[in-house]
């Protein structure tokens, strides 16, 4: 018997989150279509950071490629979860925003352009404080302008997650593809724990964060669109389903009056069953994402 | 940090619209009228503290659950109603504590919720409404993320009770291992990191800061000035860009962000080679 009929799938696949940010990225775009743009030769460091005696990184943890997914123009921009756990700062976001605003213009001159952000962060940078919570609200217009014309679909593939103000902006994604291993959610456990208490969460329970945050339960209930396995090949192949999927009928950031309803609908009076709540919301009336 | 937070927000709202209670079918928390300013009706939006709010984690002026969806729809309903007239000016009072930090906001998805406040806000803006925010008070995180920092121009009262942060003070010190006290030295140091409105005015991110006598106490003096400079920053978004591309071209901007801006014009001349 040969090894490849012992050995799983599992075992053989390349695992996408042991990739640092930059191979995650070129993972994603056709081969040799692809350029990195302001990357680290560039030297765009933070000038915050070296401040406050904090080594800086030469392209500020964010990598920007422009090239093509399945045959389509696209930008891939992401976020390095090993780099001040992917906080965003004034220059990771410029290049996130000065990127998606150059696709919205090439959309508008018609040129569609997707953009696939790769979001592992924790959030606003805060030895930036300020000017990390103002590039996250031009973050979020600029995916809302982009999103006019071409989809935008973020990834979360772990292990950092998605927190803080940018898991905001993975709400305005037009879809989102996480792994198991991931986490979405706009309070980290510890944040939650810190503010109201370890009888609101305890953020040692690893098993109540994943069963809340992970992709497996943000999949199940609708807020995410396809959870994949930690395959580079598998993760390739949802993103191009999307970017050839195009815009959907509707964003989930504009379905108010669904979400509303369901939100209504909870009882308030004890934590929420976690079962219980995928299976009422995960129903067919939610229209967003192609699934 | 303010005992106060919504208290400032409330009394404001009443004074421009003279109407102290939510809308049909809203939570406590979210108060909502359109009242006259200048030539316009406009639409202001306020959240205030709401002791008896269902959810335990979002009683005390935060953004949760409800918040977001309430702003989401009322912003919408505008947008709705003057689709084929004159867009009404979008006035958001800001005085919040922060979002909700709860298990049930996480387990019901709140970054959703958050969202569709913030795309509301940006989509009234895209669509020609003049989103103006005000900042009275706190500013807080995802807080000003869901509720004013979509606007096409900020104006903040310069006052000591008004903080504009990525996050309260003593949680920043907790998370950044330092103490309240090395964190206000940081903050004379470097503007981004500061507490004080005045730093955060150098970031050339508000439009106008607002000298107002006693904020607590809006007098009809006070209102009046208020809503000209309102009524101005209303007629300078109309004649601007739908866009946020005012806060780059500031002149704060310029001066403060500078390593930003050159990132964004590198990218813009690769871009075009690429």
């Amino acid at each position: 018997m040969s090894s490849a009929t012992v050995i799983p799938a599992y075992v053989q696949r390349h695992s996408f989150i042991e990739l640092d940010a930059r191979a995650r990225a070129q993972s994603l775009m056709v081969p040799g279509s692809w350029r990195e743009l302001v990357g680290p030769f560039d030297r765009i460091e933070s000038p915050w950071l070296p401040m406050q005696g904090i080594a800086p990184q030469s392209d500020d943890g964010c990598v920007v490629l422009k090239g093509t997914i399945t045959g389509q123009p696209a930008v891939l921009i992401a976020l390095e979860g090993k780099f001040q756990a992917g906080s965003m700062g004034e220059v990771s976001g410029a290049k996130m925003t000065a990127a998606l605003d150059l696709a919205t213009q090439d959309s508008q001159n018609g040129k569609k352009t997707a953009a696939v952000l790769l979001l592992e962060t924790g959030g606003v940078r805060l030895q930036e404080a300020n000017l990390g919570l103002a590039v996250i609200a031009e973050v979020m217009a600029s995916i809302l302008a982009l999103r006019e014309h071409a989809p935008v679909i973020t990834v979360v593939a772990g292990t950092v997650g998605c927190f803080g103000g940018m898991s905001i902006a993975a709400g305005l994604s037009s879809y989102i593809i996480m792994t198991v291993e991931a986490r979405l959610g706009l309070n980290g456990p510890e944040v939650i724990e810190q503010e109201s208490g370890i009888e609101e969460f305890d953020s040692s329970d690893k098993a109540l964060i994943w069963a809340i945050n992970g992709g497996e339960q943000r999949v199940g209930m609708g807020a995410a669109d396809e959870l994949v396995l930690d395959d580079a090949e598998k993760i390739a192949t949802s993103v191009q389903k999307y970017v050839r999927a195009g815009l959907p009928q509707v964003h989930r950031s504009e379905q108010v009056e669904l979400y509303r309803e369901r939100t209504a609908a909870l009882d308030t009076s004890r934590q929420i069953d976690l079962l219980t709540l995928r299976k009422s919301w995960n129903s067919k009336t939610n229209q967003g994402g192609a699934r | 940090m303010s005992e106060q937070v919504g208290l400032r927000g409330r009394a404001w709202f009443q004074a421009f619209t003279g109407k102290n209670s939510p809308m049909v079918g809203d939570p406590g928390s979210v108060l909502t009228a359109d009242a006259k300013l200048g030539e316009d009706t406009a639409r202001f939006l306020c959240v205030v503290p709401n002791p008896e709010a269902r959810f335990p984690c979002a009683r005390r002026g935060e953004v949760g659950l409800e918040e977001s969806y309430t702003l989401a729809t009322r912003i919408r309903e505008a947008i709705e109603q003057d689709k084929n007239g004159k867009k009404r000016p979008i006035i958001a009072i800001v005085d919040v504590k922060s979002q909700a930090y709860g298990r049930r906001e996480e387990t019901a998805a709140i970054f959703l919720a958050t969202a569709t406040a913030a795309d509301a806000y940006a989509s009234a803006r895209m669509k020609g409404h003049p989103v103006i925010a005000l900042v009275m008070g706190n500013a807080i995180s995802g807080g000003f993320l869901t509720h004013g920092y979509q606007a096409n121009r900020i104006l903040a009262f310069d006052d000591a009770g008004v903080v504009i942060h990525a996050m309260h003070k003593e949680a920043a010190a907790r998370i950044t291992l330092r103490t309240v006290a090395e964190l206000d030295e940081l903050g004379h140091k470097i503007a981004p990191m500061s507490y004080d409105i005045h730093d955060y005015a150098k970031l050339g991110l508000l439009h106008k800061l607002l000298h107002v006598d006693d904020p607590d106490n809006p007098s009809r003096t006070t209102v009046a000035v208020v809503e000209k400079e309102l009524i101005d920053a209303v007629a300078d978004a109309r004649a601007g860009s739908k866009d946020l591309s005012y806060r780059l071209t500031s002149p704060g901007a310029r001066e403060m962000r500078k390593a930003g801006l050159a990132a964004r014009a590198r990218m813009e001349e690769q871009w075009r080679q690429a």
